[in-house]
């Protein structure tokens, strides 16, 4: 085979050189979300010219004068047909500093479920208004959405700027209301962009009919936004995957590194969840509680002295103790208490209602339970004026695209954490156990958004969570019922 | 800790982390997965990555290979040579024996691919096998961008776009009914570029035929198409040598070269990179049957 020579350090090829960032889109119908990333794609150089050939011949099918760039973004012959965006699609754009994964959300049917699955990836939202409208109800709403999962940056695009004669004033009233609004939701990082996504004004080629507007482009703002994820400082979590236990060396002249498998090797295959470990760490093995020392953190390019959220790797521990998948691998300061009792905010995503005693099985980390809900204690009402925050109502079940405060009861206890605290260790799936179909998504303890309760109803529980480094873990009492995926215990 | 070290991990690093991540979900949680490998580069780089995920132990599936009896004899031989290279084993189902034993024909217009997809859920079915790795990626044609990394397919391996499940975080849902399986995509999230990038630093071999070298071709319906004895000359058409190189490699009757003299793995990025064309598009015939060409064959159950 040609170029053949083994792996020589290919560690050290895969570092450098471009970073990643998830982007997640939002918007209402007529706000050109389409024609935005339509644009994106166009002005980036990421449309190839049979793609582009294609949607020229049918906009001049469709009789209009200049090449719609929403053409770009259809996906499925039934949109097309229809003229509609069904389901979340995924583009890719690069430039050099950069590649973007951007999930694509449909704004109007399914809302719901779109941007929560759009946003529980993302690292930055892009939320689009029409200038002539302002913030609107489905502005409220995805912001709240997009708050609840914690995207960590909003970007607010002005569009149609064009269509209000490039008014500073039209943008300012709009950027003063929707800072208003993203204060009262606890989003943080927010910045407001004029653009005109059919001109390309201040996509990614800055305008000069925006003169009173100094900030960045879409494109150069989401080049910069500081991506030293927040994950790589919080506390190690390291859901185990897979044990790799072979009993004799692959065969790989492919790898770099020989494998040395002497027959009592034991590596804990997964990928690192959140924080950073280092060889000569302590962590504690949930939801157990046994404490081991790190010894190796393997990979076919060599042995690793660091490992950061993201990476994919094999530990080796110091001690011969039981861990399995379904485990987690976390820094012994502050791990989550393994608990049977779930409080969470749920976004039911299936068509059939949820109501209490449902039956329904937990995805948690690389582990699956068992669970029962114990009791639906809210729905939240999305309908609410920019300043307030949206009302938990009191209901009896939950229905498709709605948001929901329930409690759970585990089979097994789960060592979960608050997802305010953690986004990937707190996040959770409800799964149907007869058909298999996913239900919900679950952001396990009280509920992240800064909602108010109605007099009826009870006051938040309170954060289960306590971030004392007292949790020696005491086993709790049913750990013998432990059934976790594929493992008797 | 410096900062150099504890900076944010490059898109290749972040692209194969999240690949290892889904075929060690796969291989721990179903109970009979198998791997589609045509020798194509994006099934190496799918191997490859395999055989990452579970170093030091050798890859605990098998793989597949869909036949069509017109594949390029150089795709051939590396696909034999790369199954010994990582360790692997692979099944062959051939489309030339459902044609010979007469279950599928020949169609007019002489293209196999289509023909793939009863050999290839022949050969699900018969292994029992609950999930199948494909080298798909989104960014290849339309109807992709909106597949799932796992995407179910029903008894008669159908998928159903307008039906999916939704896929949150890195939770991935593999659960399903008896007698459907589930089509895995570790590669959803790469493009071109990426996996030319990683060929690249992991210094992966692939087929000769990625490069450029001289051949016998024809300019036949804005593509140029290697003159082979599946693909004969045609008695009007002008027969040129010229050098050119694939950008895909699926059957000789509907995989055409583009002019290239990108002889090294770094040409082909720099010819990529600048490419105004998309891969398929530019020398797939398969998929101009029609606009939804693609959508068509993956809700029958193709790859």
């Amino acid at each position: 085979m040609q170029q053949r020579s083994p792996v020589l350090s290919p560690a050290t090829k895969l570092t450098g050189g471009r970073t990643l960032l998830r982007l997640a889109t939002a918007g209402s119908v007529d706000d050109g979300k389409s024609t935005l990333v339509g644009r994106l794609l166009f002005d980036t150089n990421s449309v190839f010219a049979d793609t582009l050939d294609h949607v020229e011949q049918v906009s001049k099918r469709k009789g209009l004068d200049r090449t719609d760039l929403a053409l770009l973004t259809d996906g499925l012959r039934a949109e097309r047909e229809q003229g509609i965006t069904i389901d979340v699609a995924y583009r890719y754009f690069a430039t050099p500093a950069r590649k973007f994964i951007l999930a694509d959300c449909p704004g109007h049917v399914q809302y719901t479920r779109n941007t929560v699955t759009g946003s529980s990836t993302a690292d930055v939202i892009v939320l689009l208004v029409d200038a002539r409208n302002g913030v609107v109800e489905q502005t409220r709403r995805h912001l709240a959405v997009a708050s609840l999962l914690r995207v960590p940056h909003v970007v607010l695009v002005v569009n149609k700027i064009d269509l209000v004669n490039y008014s500073e004033d039209a943008f300012t009233a709009i950027a003063t209301d929707f800072a208003l609004l993203a204060r009262s939701l606890g989003v943080l990082e927010t910045h407001c962009i004029p653009v005109s996504a059919t001109e390309g004004d201040n996509v990614v080629t800055r305008s000069h009919r925006t003169p009173w507007y100094d900030g960045p482009t879409l494109l150069g703002h989401l080049e910069n936004i500081d991506d030293t994820r927040l994950a790589v400082g919080a506390d190690l979590r390291f859901p185990v995957q897979h044990v790799i236990r072979p009993q004799s060396a692959a065969h790989a002249p492919w790898a770099a590194r020989a494998p040395e498998v002497d027959g009592d090797y034991r590596g804990y295959a997964g990928k690192i969840e959140s924080g950073r470990v280092r060889p000569g760490d302590e962590v504690v093995v949930l939801p157990r509680g046994s404490h081991a020392v790190i010894e190796a953190i393997d990979t076919p390019d060599g042995p690793l002295d660091l490992a950061v959220a993201g990476q994919s790797v094999v530990m080796r521990l110091n001690t011969d103790i039981d861990v399995s998948r379904g485990d987690i691998l976390a820094a012994t300061d502050a791990p989550p208490a393994p608990t049977r009792d779930l409080p969470a905010t749920v976004c039911w995503l299936a068509e059939r209602e949820l109501t209490v005693g449902a039956r329904v099985l937990v995805q948690h980390g690389t582990s699956l339970t068992k669970a029962l809900v114990k009791s639906i204690d809210g729905v939240l009402d999305l309908d609410f004026e920019s300043g307030t925050v949206p009302c938990w109502r009191p209901t009896v079940s939950l229905a498709l695209n709605d948001i929901g405060r329930i409690r759970l009861t585990l089979a097994s206890p789960l060592p979960i954490d608050s997802y305010r605290e953690h986004r990937a260790t707190g996040a959770f799936i409800l799964v149907d156990d007869a058909d298999g179909w996913t239900l919900g998504a679950g952001l396990a303890g009280s509920t992240p958004l800064s909602a108010k309760t109605t007099d009826n109803m009870r006051p938040e529980p309170v954060e289960r969570h306590a971030s004392t480094s007292s949790a020696r873990m005491t086993p709790s009492t049913d750990q013998h019922h432990t059934a976790r995926q594929g493992k008797p215990s | 800790m410096t900062t150099d070290q504890l900076r944010p991990l490059s898109e290749l690093q972040a692209l194969e982390s999240e690949s290892i991540h889904i075929i060690r979900e796969v291989a721990a949680t179903f109970a009979s997965p198998i791997m589609l490998f045509s020798g194509g580069k994006d099934s190496v780089v799918m191997l490859h990555l395999a055989a990452k995920a579970f170093w030091p132990a050798p890859i605990p599936f098998g793989l597949l290979h869909v036949d069509t009896g017109h594949n390029f004899p150089e795709v051939l031989q590396f696909r034999d040579e790369a199954v010994d290279f990582y360790g692997a084993s692979i099944k062959v189902a051939a489309v030339q024996d459902y044609i010979d034993d007469g279950r599928l024909r020949e169609r007019p217009d002489g293209t196999r691919n289509p023909l793939q997809t009863l050999p290839l859920l022949d050969a699900i079915s018969e292994g029992r096998h609950d999930a199948v790795f494909g080298g798909g990626r989104r960014d290849e044609e339309r109807a992709r961008a909106k597949e799932r990394v796992f995407s179910m397919r029903d008894g008669f391996g159908q998928w159903d776009p307008r039906n999916q499940r939704p896929e949150l975080w890195s939770l991935y849902n593999g659960r399903h009914l008896p007698g459907e399986h589930v089509r895995v995509f570790p590669l959803s999230n790469w493009t071109e570029l990426d996996v030319w990038d990683y060929i690249a630093a992991q210094k992966i071999s692939v087929p000769t035929i990625y490069y450029a070298h001289e051949r016998e071709v024809a300019f036949r319906d804005g593509m140029w198409i290697a003159i082979t004895d599946v693909t004969p000359a045609r008695t009007s058409e002008a027969v040129e040598v010229h050098s050119v190189r694939y950008r895909t490699v699926g059957d000789m009757s509907c995989t055409a070269a583009v002019l290239s003299a990108a002889s090294t793995v770094h040409d082909v990025i720099t010819e990529v990179g600048l490419s105004q064309l998309t891969e398929r598009g530019a020398t797939r015939a398969d998929d101009r049957l029609s606009e939804a060409a693609m959508e068509d064959r993956k809700r029958e159950g193709y790859f």
